[in-house]
């Protein structure tokens, strides 16, 4: 109680330091004006989003090879937070593209891509709502996530062939140079790692939820066998 | 083919169906079991068959050469269950030769005919199953869970929607996988309890 | 390896002779087509389309028709309880294979259906031929391959169908938007070589998705 209480605080000050900086810290960009500042906050959430992806689908694997209830509470809270994430990346993104270029949709590569994220996730629950067995439930998902893993780099290498970009580079780009000065690269780094930490702080909170209800279900069924 | 049951658990979700169950069934023998509705006979039953995955325990099938796995097993197990159909579409002859070339056997029309006729259904094999009755129905699944010559026969509610007759049939089948195999019966009908030397009771 | 082969083929050819004496799949996949290319030739009258727009409806109508009966080989042995039959005979793989096999065929035999009716009702006119057949038939590899492994879930899970179409979508995506790139480039007159680079993407995507496949499709099938 007393760790959760650290993070806690912890992010509650960074974070607040974060949404303060990038209003008043950080100057704004020469070409792109006052809208930039919504980068602070849309790149941490689309890299979240990436996240969560990449770890519901490690312990999708993990949970294949054993099939520990621990690594499906993993996958199932991870793709949570996925779907929230790609939800708050894509209307950041829609807000500034409405801005920039005077329509909030026109399936960029980037939205599309994720767009595709979004409707994974969605995919992932409707299977999940849809099994009654925990273990099949657990099971079929972990394969389902796998099997949207492999087909994750094939969209985003068929994409930016298919489709043109107005996107600006993003943070690595071919050129390998990070065009931001230094000033705006310290709070972006702060958001970023903010982001981060938040995500496995609420990744936590869910999984001690799940465990929760896992626990709680358990001992009910247990003194109703026992009785 | 000898049969081991070691600390044999399946939970489905958090409902435990089966307990710690353990025994040896050796080759040869035949093992009746018993237990009340909704005790646990038929995933016991798909347990030993491989259909469900055991949450905990083994289940092993050892001959003089060691352990018997994946297609080495299939083909040695028979099954008749209430929960295993055949094609309803198809006819009875094209169900087993689609089953022995499934086990990667040519279909040998005489021994097709034998065994129909054995089973009670001669004349009737070239008919689609969905225009057999409940016990003709059962009277197929014998015929396709003896025609490979199982080492194993498991018999599930065996004379399930079966008349007299087919009672009969039933127990010219069970008295000769006796003579030549192991057999496995779940059931809760006295008359076929006496059926094996052992009992695994469920509760 | 062979014996898996065959035996997919005893499974492949038993479906085969099922689907022929009930036609439910062929006739739900057909006559999907059959309707929606209607539909749209209808409310379109005397406009022809362009390309792109031809290209895009193509996919569109190939893949909701897969989507309306490539679930039905496994959904059928779950809910006629033939299933377990298979389970207990066959190897787990043996079972994915014939299953492929025969939604390969079967959104194949559609596609000979579906092109003559686009260049009928829609006039399509088609710029290379070569181009617009090797297309479709590596997009048609890739689209029974990546539903016939999403099927097995879906029958499994128990949902019948209803998700079908929402989770094949997502992992059929990038087969859709290679299939249509390269379909335009071949309405529009390109040539195969034109299309190389789609044909590969297909071609790859293909693999890995059935190698994923038989990977995993144990830990789909049992129960």
């Amino acid at each position: 109680m007393r760790n959760g209480m650290w993070w806690k605080s912890f992010l509650a000050v960074w974070m607040s330091v974060v949404i303060w900086a990038a209003f008043y810290y950080a100057p704004r960009a020469k070409a792109l004006g006052e809208t930039t500042r919504v980068l602070f906050f849309h790149v941490p959430c689309a890299w979240v989003a990436t996240l969560s992806f990449i770890v519901a689908a490690i312990a999708s694997i993990l949970y294949l090879r054993n099939a520990r209830p621990q690594y499906d509470w993993v996958a199932y809270a991870s793709s949570h937070l996925g779907l929230l994430f790609t939800v708050l990346a894509s209307v950041t993104g829609a807000v500034w593209a409405n801005e920039i270029w005077g329509d909030p949709w026109n399936w960029d590569p980037r939205q599309t891509s994720i767009f595709f994220l979004m409707l994974i996730y969605a995919a992932y629950f409707a299977l999940r709502s849809g099994i009654e067995d925990p273990a099949k439930q657990a099971r079929l998902a972990a394969v389902y996530a796998i099997i949207a893993g492999v087909a994750m780099p094939f969209f985003m290498f068929i994409v930016p062939r298919i489709y043109e970009s107005l996107h600006p580079d993003p943070l690595i780009n071919e050129s390998g140079k990070v065009k931001m000065n230094g000033k705006m690269l310290q709070v972006f780094l702060s958001s970023m790692f903010g982001f981060t930490v938040l995500y496995f702080w609420m990744l936590r909170q869910k999984i001690a939820l799940l465990r929760g209800e896992f626990m709680l279900m358990k001992k009910l069924i247990q003194e109703g066998e026992a009785r | 083919m000898d049969l081991h049951v070691e600390n044999l658990t399946q939970r489905f979700g958090f409902r435990t169906v089966i307990k710690e169950t353990s025994f040896v069934l050796p080759a040869g023998q035949s093992l009746v079991i018993t237990g009340d509705n909704g005790s646990g006979k038929t995933t016991l039953v798909r347990l030993l068959c491989n259909l469900l995955t055991p949450t905990a325990g083994t289940i092993s099938y050892r001959n003089g050469k060691g352990a018997l796995e994946g297609e080495d097993l299939r083909g040695r197990i028979g099954l008749v269950g209430p929960y295993l159909q055949l094609y309803r579409d198809l006819s009875a002859i094209e169900n087993l030769a689609f089953l022995a070339r499934g086990r990667g056997e040519k279909p040998d029309a005489q021994k097709i005919r034998e065994l129909l006729e054995k089973v009670g259904l001669k004349g009737r094999g070239k008919d689609p199953l969905k225009t057999y009755s409940s016990g003709m129905l059962q009277r197929a699944k014998y015929a396709a869970a003896i025609l490979h010559n199982p080492d194993l026969l498991i018999l599930d509610e065996p004379t399930a929607n079966l008349d007299e007759a087919g009672k009969e049939m039933v127990l010219a089948v069970v008295n000769e996988q006796r003579k030549k195999g192991s057999l496995v019966v779940a059931t809760n009908e006295a008359e076929e309890r006496t059926w094996g030397e052992q009992h695994v009771v469920l509760a | 390896m062979l014996s898996l082969l065959s035996k997919g083929l005893v499974v492949f050819r038993k479906d085969l002779r099922l689907e022929f004496r009930s036609l439910y799949a062929l006739n739900a996949i057909g006559l999907f087509a059959v309707t929606t290319i209607t539909a749209v030739s209808f409310s379109l009258g005397p406009v022809r389309l362009e390309p792109n727009i031809l290209a895009a409806l193509f996919w569109v109508v190939i893949f909701f028709s897969a989507m309306s009966g490539l679930a039905h080989v496994f959904i059928r042995e779950e809910e006629q309880d033939t299933g377990d039959m298979l389970r207990l005979v066959f190897p787990p793989n043996a079972v994915l294979v014939g299953k492929w096999l025969f939604n390969i065929v079967l959104l194949g035999g559609l596609c000979l259906l579906i092109i003559p009716l686009f260049v009928i009702m829609l006039g399509a006119e088609v710029g290379n031929w070569p181009a617009m057949l090797a297309m479709t038939a590596s997009g048609v590899f890739a689209m029974a391959t990546v539903s016939t492994v999403i099927a097995a879930i879906i029958a499994l899970s128990g949902s019948r169908g209803a998700l079908f179409a929402v989770m094949t979508f997502p992992v059929a995506l990038p087969v859709l938007m290679t299939a249509i790139h390269g379909t335009r480039v071949a309405l529009e007159g390109g040539q195969l070589a034109d299309c190389g680079n789609d044909l590969k993407v297909l071609f790859s995507f293909t693999i890995v998705i059935m190698t994923v496949g038989f990977l995993l499709f144990e830990t789909i099938w049992r129960k």
